[in-house]
């Protein structure tokens, strides 16, 4: 079986392909999730077009104006460690784009590859959650926004429309934004939890990854956090943490509480 | 379409999905890159895509049209191999030689990177690479080796 696929040159072209809205439409960035996919045969059947972004200049950029942060959608790993801008306006993203992959994947990998296969071990994702980030998101029909937040919405579904393609990420800056990765080893390796916490006045933005299907915002907890009293306790109303490969769920429920805890006493600091 | 490999001029006929993996080993007969494990965690299948190091087992054909890929075969200048190479051969650098291309590669790129070769650095340039044999302390200590060399010799050697 043969997969068609559209090489795009332009936003133009993609959105040509879009409009056309073709059955299984699957989004080809730096591939370093969907030719995983491919080359294991995975629910093959269900790809039914490929269009390969790669080359669209207009997906790439990283720039900060009037207090917001914008990355392009194809802003690799390596990108963001690298870029000055990043590293001096929201040093977590680059910090944590580091500790994703090595060398050949951080070349490849995207910012936008990473939200939109919304796995709920993506590291960049509560990164942008607890960041209040915007996801911009284009296709013929024009742009909208949607608050990171609202864009996942179940284990791997999000509210990106069947021609709609995430053009760009936009984080509002202010506060301060810390974030800890706990996997096997320091680096490289999927998390077993990951949390973090924005700090902005007297508002904390708590968000967490591999404790729900989805990468989510911990709201009880930083309603908790705010007041300054039974954090752990609310946390545990946020979070669903399940067990699998990587660690049971009362690992997780415990470690995520510990490091929540640690991460705001040091923002306290 | 048409790309570079190694400095030559190559025009395929190959599928848009077709790894770039694929396309070096069974089109073009390079089979100095090896597959290890498919998904990009193993390294074996290093190359260099304008420059910057990949993994070419998650690289579609469609996505290197007109672009220059390096693989271990063009590393060495002129049949001459490199003190990187070289060095490797000499110190045990290669055992039983399954991640040696993409190790050569990875190693490579992070030569001509210009990062001072600390144990650190190189470990983390080397990080996707992995070594069944566990021979990574020969390995740094050749990268580190070829690195002294390159700073001590006039001409940058090796870099393209």
């Amino acid at each position: 079986m043969t997969i068609p696929v559209t090489s795009a040159k332009t936003l133009r072209d993609a959105y040509a392909v879009l409009a056309e809205q073709p059955r299984g439409l699957r989004v080809l960035a730096g591939g370093t999730d969907l030719m995983v996919a491919i080359n294991a045969r995975v629910r093959l059947d269900q790809i039914g077009h490929v269009l390969d972004v790669w080359r669209v200049d207009e997906l790439r950029g990283v720039s900060v104006r009037e207090g917001v942060l914008s990355l392009g959608a194809l802003t690799t790993y390596t990108e963001m460690m690298r870029s000055p801008v990043v590293r001096e306006h929201l040093p977590a993203l680059a910090l944590v784009s580091r500790e994703v992959g090595a060398w050949a994947i951080q070349n490849r990998g995207t910012l936008g590859g990473n939200v939109c296969n919304a796995s709920p071990a993506g590291d960049t994702l509560p990164v942008l959650l607890a960041g209040e980030a915007r996801f911009v998101l284009g296709g013929p029909r024009g742009e909208r926004k949607v608050p990171a937040d609202q864009f996942f919405l179940s284990y791997r579904k999000t509210a990106l429309g069947a021609d709609e393609l995430l053009l760009r990420v936009e984080v509002p800056l202010g506060g301060r934004l810390v974030y800890r990765k706990v996997g096997t080893r320091k680096a490289q390796s999927v998390s077993r939890t990951f949390v973090a916490v924005c700090k902005n006045g007297a508002a904390v933005r708590i968000a967490a990854g591999c404790v729900a299907p989805i990468p989510l915002r911990c709201r009880k907890a930083e309603a908790a956090a705010e007041q300054g009293v039974g954090v752990r306790a609310a946390l545990a109303k946020d979070i669903a943490p399940v067990d699998d490969i990587r660690a049971t769920a009362v690992y997780r429920s415990r470690v995520t509480g510990n490091v929540l805890l640690r991460l705001l006493e040091g923002l306290a600091a | 379409m048409k790309l570079t490999v190694n400095g030559v001029p190559r025009d395929v006929q190959v599928a848009p999905l077709r790894r770039l993996l694929d396309l070096l080993r069974e089109d073009l007969k390079l089979t100095g890159t090896k597959e290890g494990c498919g998904e990009g965690e193993c390294g074996a299948c290093s190359v260099l895509i304008d420059g910057e190091l990949v993994n070419s087992c998650l690289v579609a054909a469609c996505q290197v049209e007109g672009a220059q890929v390096l693989t271990v075969e063009g590393v060495a200048a002129d049949g001459q191999l490199t003190p990187l190479q070289r060095i490797f051969v000499e110190r045990g650098g290669s055992q039983c030689g399954i991640c040696t291309p993409g190790m050569i590669v990875a190693a490579h790129r992070f030569l001509s990177s210009g990062q001072p070769a600390t144990n650190e650095n190189v470990r983390e340039a080397i990080a996707g690479n992995l070594c069944r044999c566990t021979g990574y302390t020969k390995i740094v200590e050749a990268i580190q080796l070829a690195a002294g060399e390159q700073l001590a010799s006039p001409e940058p050697s090796g870099r393209r």
